[in-house]
Formats: structure tokens, C-alpha cells, sequence
């Protein structure tokens, strides 16, 4: 039948409740948008939680976030936003079927990814160095100093939970790597590609607002 | 039956290009704006760019602007359940101080 007509060209596994292949691809896309809204949700407790914070203790915040690097963070952001444009490329090689340019650009993501987690780490260590990290040891040099520790906790949970969303996304995209050069996606067959490009997006967009939130807070008074 | 090519809404790579190029000038943007003293508006300036920059992931890089029109609605109730949790939240912190008994 049409596995015949279409000779060795692999189609997607297509469930018997879909009429067409592109109805069924629709389905995954949607799926996955309603994932990244629990998602964003997930985040938006935290970001409500540095709203409100914020919003009590200005001066503490602008305070701690001074002792954050720009320079590292702006060049974070750059990495991240690279990474995206390597990832909507890879997703563009998988439905040209460009399997080499596929595998290439999975694999620049995937650095991308590990550059942003190893100069967030060099980040972290700075904190634990500065005895920033919220808890027994931390000290911090000033009037807000209570409220400096707000900061610095909703600082390494929301870094942190950012950086594990990152990890699950290399991991993924290790596999899909693997996938891609055993010829797994073809131009009618590229779906797993396509949602973990989304996944990686949304990853970046939190970023987007984590760099102006956290790292430059009323930056001109110092 | 038409499986033939579910790539038809693919978009010519020159708009990715130009929509990385955009988020790079936002970065660059919104740093050296922080550093200018904007009184009150730093932060909606900074946010302003930070949603503009989000509006093209969703909109170029997440393909949002040819998907489905479903895609869209949740995509927009996304922003919207954020919206309500940070509205809410802030209409009960911004008038706690607005009844002059204790326990308000």
C-alpha cells in the first residue's frame, strides 16, 4: 500500500485517530504549548515572589543585585540567544532534510548550552567565594543586609531551576543528536526536533527576563 | 491523501538571521540603557525590551506567527494566567495599607 508507493522513505508513525500526517503534527505542537504554559506558570510563581519582594524592599534588591556581573550575564544572554538561532536552524536542516547541517547544528546547541552552564557555574562559585549564598554563612556588607538574602535566595532558585530546564534540554537534545545521524528525521518526519526546539525557546525566554530582573536593577546609582 | 511535506510553512533563514541580529541589539540595549539614570522608568523601559525580545522568539524562532490559530489561544492564555497571578497578587499588597485597622 502506501508504504510501498513512497519506496524506503520513512513517514511518521501516524496513530489511526489523525486523517493526516500534518493534522497529527498540529496535535504534538499544541501538546507541547500547553506544556510551556504549566511551565510558565511554574516560573511565574517565582517571578510573583521577586515581584512582591521587590516591590518591599527596593533598595536591598538594588543592593544585592550590584554584586551580580553584568559582564558575565550579558554574555550569558548573548550565548543563549546564539544557541537559539542555532537550535530554529537545526529545526529549518531537519525539514529541508539537511541531515549533516541537522547533526551539526544540534551539536552547536548543545555547546552553547554547556558554554552558558560552565560560566554560570564560574558565576555560582563567585557567590560561594563572596559568602552570598543564603544560610548559615552568609554575609553581606551594608543596612539590608536581611533583605539582601531574599534576593540572593530568589537569585539561586530561579538560576538554578533556569539551569536544570537547561540540563533536561541538553539531554534531549543529545538524544535527538544520536536520532538525527541514524537518519532518523526526514522532511515528513521531524516533529521530536521540532517540540524540543520549542522547549529549548522557551528556555531562552525565560532568560530573557531573568537578565534585566536580576542582574540590572537600578544600575545607574552605582 | 497528502502527506507530502509538513515543511510548507518553513520561513526563509535570512528572517532568523535578522531576528537574532534584533535580540542581540535588545541586549546590547537594554544594559547600557540601565546604566542611564531613567528615574522610574528604567524598569518598564528594561521590561518593555525584554517583552519585545520575547515577542519575536514566540513569533519567529517558536513559529507561533504561522501556527495554528489554536496554537495562538494557548499561547496567549499563557500570558494571560501570568497576568492574573501578578495582578491579583499586587491588588491584595498595593491596598493592604488602605484599611486603618490591624490584622488588615
Amino acid at each position: 500500500m502506501s508504504a510501498e508507493a513512497h519506496g524506503a522513505v520513512f513517514h511518521a508513525p501516524r496513530a489511526h485517530q489523525f486523517d493526516t500526517a500534518e493534522q497529527q503534527k498540529d496535535a504534538s505542537t499544541l501538546g507541547m504549548w500547553l506544556f510551556l504554559v504549566t511551565e510558565i506558570m511554574f516560573f511565574s510563581g517565582l517571578f510573583c515572589c521577586y515581584l512582591v519582594y521587590r516591590w518591599f524592599y527596593p533598595e536591598a534588591f538594588a543592593a544585592a543585585s550590584h554584586h551580580l556581573d553584568v559582564a558575565l550575564g550579558g554574555f550569558n544572554t548573548a550565548v543563549l540567544i546564539c544557541s537559539s538561532l542555532t537550535m530554529v536552524l537545526a529545526v529549518n536542516a531537519s525539514q529541508a532534510g539537511k541531515r549533516r547541517a541537522l547533526v551539526a547544528f544540534l551539536i552547536l546547541t548543545i555547546l552553547l548550552g554547556g558554554v552558558f552552564l560552565g560560566v554560570k557555574a564560574v558565576e555560582w562559585h563567585h557567590k560561594y567565594v563572596d559568602h552570598h549564598i543564603p544560610g548559615p554563612s552568609f554575609h553581606f556588607e551594608g543596612p539590608n543586609a536581611r533583605q539582601a538574602q531574599l534576593f540572593f535566595s530568589l537569585y539561586f532558585v530561579m538560576t538554578g531551576l533556569h539551569a536544570l530546564h537547561m540540563v533536561i534540554g541538553i539531554g534531549l537534545l543529545t538524544v535527538l543528536t544520536v536520532q538525527a545521524r541514524r537518519g532518523k528525521f526526514t522532511p515528513t518526519y521531524n516533529t521530536p526536533v521540532d517540540m524540543c526546539g520549542l522547549y529549548w525557546h522557551f528556555v531562552d525566554l525565560i532568560w530573557i527576563f531573568l537578565f534585566p530582573l536580576l542582574y540590572l536593577i537600578d544600575r545607574h546609582t552605582k | 491523501m497528502s502527506e507530502q511535506s509538513l515543511s510548507e510553512h518553513s520561513i526563509s533563514t535570512t528572517s532568523y538571521y535578522l531576528v537574532f541580529l534584533a535580540l542581540m541589539v535588545g541586549t546590547a540595549l537594554t544594559t547600557w540603557i540601565a546604566y542611564l539614570d531613567l528615574g522610574w522608568l528604567n524598569t518598564p523601559v528594561a521590561l518593555g525590551i525584554a517583552c519585545t525580545k520575547a515577542m519575536l522568539v514566540v513569533l519567529y524562532f517558536m513559529h507561533v506567527k504561522h501556527g495554528t490559530k489554536l496554537t495562538k489561544i494557548v499561547a496567549v492564555s499563557g500570558i494571560f494566567w501570568l497576568l492574573l497571578l501578578l495582578g491579583f497578587t499586587m491588588a491584595d499588597i498595593l491596598t493592604r495599607g488602605w484599611l486603618g485597622f490591624p490584622g488588615k
